[in-house]
């Protein structure tokens, strides 16, 4: 499995996701920039935020999302804001202004509603906003969110839309996970100590009907969407910053390592930089794949399954195709789930 | 009589007049002691010194007189006119005991310890007494053979088996694992099967008091101490846990930090870094029952593990530096148990050997071993031999070897010392030295005293080179050979019960550079015992080892060699010394020592912090302690050829430790017809290997197809739910991701234009 290296950027990756066809990677970057690449050869089509079509973020880039007609990319950043963009032309089409840095971004299965997470900060308290977009004419955008939703207690770090869009999954800083209604802004179904970290990322299976959760306390967890029970536990010894589910082979893909800040002090082998693979359902590792030196913030796997990237500190985002073997292994012998679709 | 409120008055009066008399009563009783004299109190630096002799008034002069000179010799004088020596005028003589009156009571206390016991001539040994506990002893309300009033009988609650353990069909191990607070006991199965130790009850074996300090077996496996704030705890028999006094002992002392058992788990030696309080006003209740007031100060508590009671107590002192300057013996370590549980030893450096005879705990014929600026010792180890010779009541005196470092016009000395008897069995002179190490080998058959010397001219007595001063000790008056190194010989083992020794030595500048991160080189020396000469010849040299560590299996011949403790290198690696492709193990070849050394495999455990080898010697784990900052605390078992059977990587992984086993119970005979019946035996362990293995995988089939089966069962659920929940709202969901699918498929043809080559001709034309 050789992989395809992505040297576009001059700081470490925020976050990175497919689009819904998988032919493209967009990658967010603490250098202000949002880059878009072909996945099948690595070759970078555009940058949201260059030279051309500007209103760049000024600003860690720290969340970016493509809506399912990668027609539409919604971004956040340390600048206060959150843009939209065209795909196409690489135009900023609006910007919203908030107090407080945007820390992640996800839209709803049908494209119609996005959500924003505001960080804590300066007094402020963390707050997600959730907008109905006008998909006709991608330059005129309300101001105003159709829900606000303002938290108390532990911060939200990550949320996306549960199926149907009614509800939002968040992920919080104590390890808390949560749903709240879009309706409603209310709470309606809480797991207070669902992880003993912070958790880092969130992620949903391809039917929705359960989503993966990657945290600082070194595990990563897989939910129940509509009744967020713990389903499966993967326990590594490193904490994770990212976490994805595979389609088509009941596995899981894990990737984080020592905070940067730790990192000078050891070796490489230390660090601990590999993306793991864990079988879904017997909850044991299957295989790593080595390659960054520093610690991997940002997993994302092609919507088909044949392909996932990792992005890191190290300002690398490497982009692997399955190989035949991945496809046909059976490291468990005949015992195989139902596939996934 | 008027009845009001259904109380009957008169009779209340009564009462009442009762209650005053008894209270008066009370009153009197209470001033009558209050001012009572206390006999025993008040004189605390008043001592009785019984068993004097018995003189007429012509040597009652000359009496005090030698007594007091004998307590003046002793580090306790006193004065004539603070003696009392009461006279039976009647008889004409003393009356045998005699009175001294010290300044204080700290002096008298101090004059206590030190004339107790005390040999003032061959028929007189002096008790020493208090005066006050004369009295306290004298009006005990218990006569002679009496039980005391309150005692009650304890009813007899028979022990669980404390060996139970080595009745495993399947004659396993079992190793225990110290994860943050969480102790788990394994039976190490084959190939790494690990399954929890049960009881007879089929529950697991566990215990939530366990992970509070840290946890040590005792050294034949029967008891598991656990260190708690307060004390240690043993656990034992089948289910290490039990009725308190029975299965489970405990040593109640406060901030115990570390222990030692005596070899035969007779004796328990605690440690604590706070001394002892005054026991009398101690909180705890079991501290006031175990300890006395003289016990008050003491760090170091010798205890009878049976009884549970305290033999006694003793103040440690910071260590003593050698002659280079590094301190040594730590407290802890500084009491030494004789194979045999007779006797421990305590080095007092600089002055001393101190024996104390068990279970008594006094003195070796009440006084210490004198030897002017002794260092350290060792006690040599018993062979089979020996123990049966001991059964037959014909057994040899424990032996220990001591070393004194160079003095005024006096070379350095190693020592081997006979005891009780005190004989000195063999001395050996040394020079330029910096530091000796004892090491004995398993069944006392050898004795090699690593010796690091420093140049002869060397402004500071930093050690740059050693030697190996290789006593025989079963030959007529111990041979001594010498080999000896042009370098830092830094770790040394002998093959257990073997004739051989392996050597970590270097002369890399690197080492003890201190430059952080730089890897020093190490070589691996094996010498054997040559039996026709009957002199230690090398074997082999392993020469570029970055491996600091060595470790021999407890069955001989395997030996491990590792590095520990490294960020950059981490590798195992297994050898054989004895390797033979020949399958007929009775056929004795002759071979050229060391020809048949050979690597049976490497492996790497990166951040290793120990080792340590099962009982049997076919397992060796590696361990990577969180006590030790290592970055991936955890585990990894190994068989003896270097194949790892289990990695087990665990945040907060403390400790490991193999359940030692007792020796063998069979005899000679027996073991020689185990061997020879092996290859019998090897057919049924391989018939059990394979019906294991079987076992383990079909367990785990059936839990992976309840996985699957459940996880499939869970999804067709949730799926049925949401599609309902879509077609209720009327949204039929598209999958754009899938419908998308054929699109994705498309071949992206690309057209890659290459340069292969431009050149520039300029064409000049001549007109």
């Amino acid at each position: 499995m050789k992989p395809i290296i992505l040297q576009g950027h001059e700081r470490s990756l925020t976050q990175i996701v497919f689009n819904a066809e998988g032919d493209l990677l967009f990658t967010a970057s603490k250098d202000h920039i949002i880059n878009v690449w072909f996945t099948s050869n690595g070759e970078r089509l555009g940058t949201f935020g260059g030279a051309v079509g500007g209103a760049k973020h000024n600003g860690t880039v720290w969340t970016v999302a493509c809506d399912s007609e990668s027609k539409y990319l919604m971004s956040g950043g340390a600048d206060n804001t959150m843009r939209m963009w065209e795909v196409n032309t690489g135009k900023c089409l609006k910007v919203w202004e908030y107090e407080t840095a945007v820390k992640r971004v996800a839209w709803s299965e049908d494209d119609e509603l996005v959500l924003g997470i505001t960080e804590q900060r300066q007094g402020q308290p963390s707050i997600i906003r959730v907008y109905a977009l006008n998909r006709e004419d991608g330059a005129s955008q309300s101001d105003e969110p159709i829900q606000t939703i303002t938290l108390t207690g532990s911060k939200a770090t990550v949320a996306l839309f549960a199926p149907l869009s009614d509800n939002i999954l968040v992920g919080h800083e104590s390890g808390k996970v949560s749903k709240y209604s879009v309706k409603t802004g209310e709470e309606v179904l809480v797991n207070e100590d669902g992880h003993r970290g912070e958790i880092t990322d969130i992620q949903l299976s391809p039917d929705g009907t359960y989503f993966i959760t990657s945290s600082k306390d070194k595990t990563a967890r897989i939910w129940d969407s509509e009744t967020l029970d713990e389903m499966k536990v993967y326990a590594t010894e490193t904490p994770l910053n990212s976490a994805c589910i595979a389609p088509l082979r009941p596995y899981v893909i894990l990737g984080g390592g020592q905070d940067a800040m730790a990192v000078t002090t050891t070796s490489q082998r230390a660090g601990k930089f590999e993306s793991r693979f864990w079988h879904k359902l017997f909850e044991e590792e299957v295989g790593r794949v080595r390659g960054h030196f520093g610690p991997i913030n940002t997993l994302a796997v092609h919507p088909q399954g044949k392909a996932y990237a990792s992005g890191a500190e190290d300002g690398f985002v490497r982009v692997h195709w399955f190989d035949e073997s991945y496809f046909r292994s059976r490291p468990f012998g005949d015992l195989e789930p139902e596939v996934e679709v | 009589m008027s009845q009001v409120n259904g109380y009957d008055h008169e009779e209340f009066d009564e009462e009442e007049q009762i209650d005053l008399e008894a209270e008066l009563e009370e009153g009197y009783a209470e001033i009558e002691q209050k001012y009572a004299v206390d006999t025993q109190r008040g004189f605390e630096n008043v001592l009785v010194v019984d068993n004097i002799p018995i003189v007429d008034e012509s040597k009652k002069q000359r009496l005090v007189d030698r007594l007091r000179a004998a307590f003046e010799k002793n580090g306790a004088g006193i004065d004539e006119d603070r003696t009392n020596m009461p006279w039976d005028e009647k008889a004409g003589t003393n009356k045998g005991f005699i009175f001294l009156t010290y300044p204080d009571a700290a002096q008298a206390e101090n004059a206590l310890r030190s004339l107790d016991g005390l040999a003032f001539s061959k028929a007189y040994t002096l008790y020493v007494n208090r005066f006050g506990d004369i009295e306290r002893y004298a009006n005990m309300p218990v006569g002679e053979g009496e039980l005391p009033t309150g005692w009650k009988e304890k009813p007899y609650v028979e022990k669980d088996h404390l060996r139970s353990w080595l009745a495993d069909p399947h004659g396993r191990d079992q190793y225990l694992t110290f994860r943050d607070q969480d102790v788990n006991l394994f039976w190490n199965g084959r190939n790494g099967n690990a399954e929890p130790v049960r009881d007879a009850d089929g529950k697991v074996v566990k215990n939530s008091k366990w992970g509070e300090l840290y946890l040590q077996w005792s050294p034949l496996g029967t008891y598991l101490a656990s260190l708690h704030r307060v004390g240690v705890a043993l656990w034992s028999g089948p289910k290490l846990d039990g009725p308190i006094g029975v299965n489970v002992l405990r040593f109640t002392h406060p901030g115990v930090r570390y222990i030692t058992f005596s070899p035969c788990e007779n004796y328990l030696i605690t440690w604590s870094d706070e001394p002892l309080p005054n026991p009398e006003s101690h909180p705890l209740p079991a501290v006031r029952e175990a300890f006395g007031p003289e016990d008050e100060g003491n760090q170091l508590v010798v205890w009878d593990i049976k009884t549970t009671r305290v033999l006694r107590t003793f103040a440690t002192e910071p260590p003593a530096p050698g002659p280079d300057g590094v301190v040594r013996a730590r407290p802890w370590e500084s009491f030494k148990w004789s194979p045999d549980d007779a006797y421990v030893a305590r080095c007092n450096v600089g002055q001393a050997i101190q024996v104390y005879e068990l279970p008594e705990m006094g003195l070796l014929d009440k006084k210490s071993v004198k030897l002017e600026g002794v260092q350290d010792f060792e006690w040599c180890p018993m062979s089979d031999k020996d123990w049966e010779a001991r059964k037959a009541g014909k057994g040899k005196e424990c032996m220990l070897a001591y070393w004194m470092p160079e003095a005024t016009n006096q070379p350095a000395r190693v020592n081997v010392m006979g005891i009780p008897s005190r004989n000195v069995l063999r001395s050996k002179n040394l020079f330029n030295v910096t530091d000796c190490k004892f090491y004995w080998q398993s069944q006392g058959d050898y004795l090699c005293v690593k010796v690091d010397r420093h140049a002869r001219k060397a402004r500071t007595k930093k050690a740059t080179l050693s030697n190996l001063e290789l006593f025989r000790v079963r030959d007529k008056d111990l041979p001594v050979e010498v080999i000896e190194s042009k370098d830092l010989v830094l770790q040394f083992q002998w093959e257990p019960q073997g004739n051989r020794f392996a050597i970590v030595a270097t002369n890399d500048p690197a080492h003890g550079s201190g430059v952080p991160g730089a890897v020093v080189k190490y070589y691996v020396d094996i010498y054997q015992l040559d039996a026709k000469k009957g002199d230690f010849a090398l074997i082999r040299h392993l020469d570029g080892k970055v491996a600091n560590t060595l470790m021999w299996a407890p069955k001989g011949r395997f030996l491990v060699l590792a590095t520990v403790g490294q960020t950059t290198k981490f590798d195992i690696e297994f050898w054989d010394l004895d390797f033979s492709t020949d399958d007929n193990p009775n056929s004795k070849k002759e071979v050229e020592p060391g020809a048949n050394l050979t690597l049976l495999g490497t492996g790497e455990h990166f951040g290793v912090t120990e080792l340590a080898w099962d009982p049997s010697g076919r397992y060796l784990a590696s361990i990577a302690s969180a006590w030790r900052m290592t970055s991936e605390p955890g585990y990894v078992i190994w068989d003896f050829k270097g194949q790892e059977l289990v990695r087990n990587p665990q945040e907060k992984f403390k400790q490991f430790l193999w359940r030692p086993r007792p020796p063998t119970l069979l005899t000679k005979e027996q073991q020689r017809k185990v061997r020879r019946d092996l290859k019998d035996h090897s057919r049924i362990f391989d018939e059990e290997d394979a019906a294991e293995e079987n076992r383990g995988s079909a367990e785990k089939l059936a839990q992976r197809q309840r996985d699957i089966a459940e996880w499939d069962a869970w999804r067709a659920r949730n799926n049925a739910r949401l599609a309902q929940a879509r077609k209720a709202r009327g949204k039929e969901f598209i999958n754009k991701k899938n419908v998308s699918d054929q699109q994705a498929d498309e071949k992206v043809e690309e057209w890659i234009e290459e340069l292969i080559d431009e050149t520039e001709e300029v064409i000049v034309s001549k007109v």
